[in-house]
């Protein structure tokens, strides 16, 4: 399961980034969203990989080893929110960027072939 | 109960401009001189407040001079603990004052334009604050969010395809950062199993092998994002384009958050890399001197190149980050002390020139500012045509002695407290250094930092002659006094800095010295307990 997971974000984070090194905002606002999908999988991961196990509850006598860690999951709801919220926000001003120049190339301008 | 009410102060440079920012959305366009009193309040309490914490600390009201505040009353590493110590109040202080002056200069012209400015000012100094004072990583995560997203919108304040344009690429560039920041977080979390600061560096000298090498892999990457905040070559190359073509109040507002950077840097690394952390003691220094260095060569070639005001500062706080990283780098309190004086005489200087663009801006005739290149360029006499002894007119007089202060300021030339900076940092390398040899790198860069001086009284002297000098194009410009005071304060404040630095040096000295000693800052962290009872005050 770690080899998937750890392909697959390495899948997401290679694209991401080849699309952020684009000219075109749409494309360059596509990687983002694909790096941070990565980010969020390798936080999660971060706190070891599990099956089918419950986070930790409050009760006496467990064994931590018996469940997942539920730290990481938070992180990962934070970081979500976050991440999407910058990410509406650059939409924002990608589509000002858009009305302003008439173009949407990152300099603001086609580029003189 | 007294000690219930004290702690509670440290909470309240987060909170106050959370509320006020959140109260300000709700009044209309029209209701102008109550938004501005509100804002301008509320960072005068945060200044207050500020005050309030840097007595506390003085008077030994906390142990250390380090007060904690755990928010909801969960012990130090499960829950999240604001740290109020020497370091952090100071950057307070500096914070609420910038804020105050950029605020004042907003009154004319800057707050009047574009909806929710106050509102997004306040949510910035919220993040700055919060970035100070917390004690949790991942709670430094949030913080810059909230910082970064504010300034998204304040970048783009006063809205021209410019700004668009400069924003569009500063908001790339910081969301890639956010996201070097989570994996960081993400991977120290996998290497010593907490996020607490204190309780990363408790644990960094215990790390076996692996676990050890995955905290080093995670902090480099966490420095990458710094770095990148803080302008250091080669993450540097979006800070001139952003700054120039910010608004004035903002862009006062931007060589601040890049300190954040510096400062995040100086807090963590002095803290986890410490002497007590076995074999991870003192990792990176090297990177950071040699990238501090390269730094300032970079801003000096910068500030040759460029013909634009707002270029020439961007520059300057480059050449600032620079050399803070680089004579951080070395770990000794002695220099961090320079440094930190440094830090706040060049944070002040480079937002006074900052705000003074926009007036000497006025005074240029783009059109005649070109034939004036021109015949500079052609070497063509300029006739004058004009008799001698015209009376300088009292705004011209200001900005040309502003300019000047500005100037000796930024490139730390005597009297003023830039010359006291550059001087203390240097006294402290060689005579930390004294038994020692102070080997290439610290020789060459004393060099640069002399160089670096030189180069930004070449660049800042041939850009004032050009504007206040050349006869066809200067015009006496209007001035307000609202405009002119916010930049005579901070520049004031210089001047206090210069007139009073050895009180202010051996502040900076007990700051320092605690900041190279983590085991306190990581035992008060840990050892703070919870408010047990549960009748009384929460």
């Amino acid at each position: 399961m770690e080899a998937v997971l750890a392909i697959s974000i390495g899948v997401l984070f290679g694209s991401g980034v080849w699309l952020v090194l684009r000219p075109r905002t749409f494309q360059v606002i596509t990687g983002l969203l694909l790096l941070s999908y990565a980010v969020n999988l390798f936080i999660f991961l971060m706190g070891r990989a599990k099956l089918n196990q419950t986070p930790i509850t409050l009760t006496d006598n467990i064994d931590p080893a018996q469940y997942a860690d539920p730290l990481p999951q938070a992180l990962v709801l934070t970081a979500i929110v976050i991440g999407f919220a910058s990410t509406a926000l650059y939409l924002v001003v990608l589509l000002a960027s858009r009305g302003l120049t008439g173009t949407d190339h990152v300099d603001g301008k086609e580029p003189t072939p | 109960m007294m000690e219930q009410w004290s702690s509670h102060l440290i909470i309240l440079p987060i909170l106050l401009p959370l509320l006020c920012g959140a109260l300000l959305i709700l009044f209309n366009r029209r209701a102008f001189s109550l938004r501005f009193g509100l804002s301008a309040v509320s960072i005068t309490v945060q200044f207050f407040v500020a005050l309030c914490l840097l007595q506390l600390i003085e008077k030994d009201h906390w142990s250390g001079g380090i007060g904690v505040y755990l928010a909801a009353n969960w012990v130090a590493p499960f829950g999240i603990a604001l740290v109020a110590d020497r370091l952090a109040v100071l950057m307070l202080l500096l914070t609420s004052v910038l804020g105050l002056g950029a605020i004042w200069y907003s009154w004319v012209r800057w707050g009047r334009v574009g909806v929710h400015y106050f509102s997004l000012f306040q949510f910035l100094l919220m993040g700055l604050n919060g970035a100070f004072l917390t004690g949790d990583l991942f709670n430094l995560f949030v913080f810059f969010e909230v910082m970064l997203a504010a300034s998204y919108g304040l970048v783009l304040h006063g809205y021209n395809s410019n700004r668009v344009r400069a924003g569009m690429q500063f908001i790339v560039v910081n969301l890639l950062c956010s996201s070097l920041f989570l994996i960081g977080i993400a991977l120290i979390y996998a290497a010593t199993g907490t996020l607490n600061m204190a309780d990363i560096a408790a644990r960094t000298a215990q790390l076996e092998l692996a676990d050890r090498q995955l905290l080093h892999v995670a902090t480099a990457i966490l420095a990458v994002t710094f770095l990148t905040k803080s302008a250091i070559w080669p993450l540097s190359f979006w800070l001139p384009t952003t700054y120039s073509a910010a608004s004035p109040p903002v862009a006062a507002m931007l060589v601040l958050v890049t300190k954040v950077g510096i400062y995040t840097v100086l807090r963590l690394w002095s803290l986890v890399f410490s002497s007590d952390a076995g074999g991870s003691a003192g990792f990176g220094s090297t990177a950071m001197l040699w990238g501090g260095a390269i730094t300032i060569g970079f801003g000096l070639i910068g500030m040759f190149a460029s013909q634009e005001p707002g270029r020439l500062a961007s520059y300057s706080a480059i050449i600032s980050s620079g050399t803070l990283l680089a004579v951080i780098s070395y770990g000794q309190a002695a220099l961090t002390s320079a440094a930190l004086f440094y830090l706040l005489s060049s944070t002040l200087a480079v937002a006074a020139f900052m705000l003074l663009i926009e007036l000497i801006e006025r005074i240029r005739n783009p059109a005649a500012a070109m034939l004036a290149l021109t015949m500079e360029a052609f070497a063509m006499e300029d006739e004058p045509t004009e008799s001698a002894g015209v009376p300088i007119p009292g705004a011209l007089a200001f900005l040309g002695l502003a300019f000047a202060g500005c100037s000796l300021l930024m490139a730390g030339m005597p009297p003023l407290s830039g010359f006291i900076a550059k001087f203390t940092i240097f006294h402290a390398l060689l005579t930390e250094h004294a038994e020692t040899s102070l080997g290439y790198a610290g020789w060459g860069l004393m060099a640069l930092i002399v160089i670096s001086g030189l180069a930004s009284v070449i660049a800042l002297m041939r850009f004032g002659v050009r504007t206040f000098w050349a006869a066809p194009v200067v015009k006496a410009p209007h001035l307000q006094i609202t405009e002119a005071a916010p930049i005579f304060a901070l520049l004031l404040i210089c001047v206090i800095f210069t007139v009073q630095a050895g009180p202010l040096k051996r502040y900076l000295d007990r700051t320092a010295t605690a900041l190279h000693e983590p085991h306190h800052y990581i035992q008060q962290v840990l050892a703070q307990p919870a408010v047990s009872s549960k009748g009384e005050t929460p």
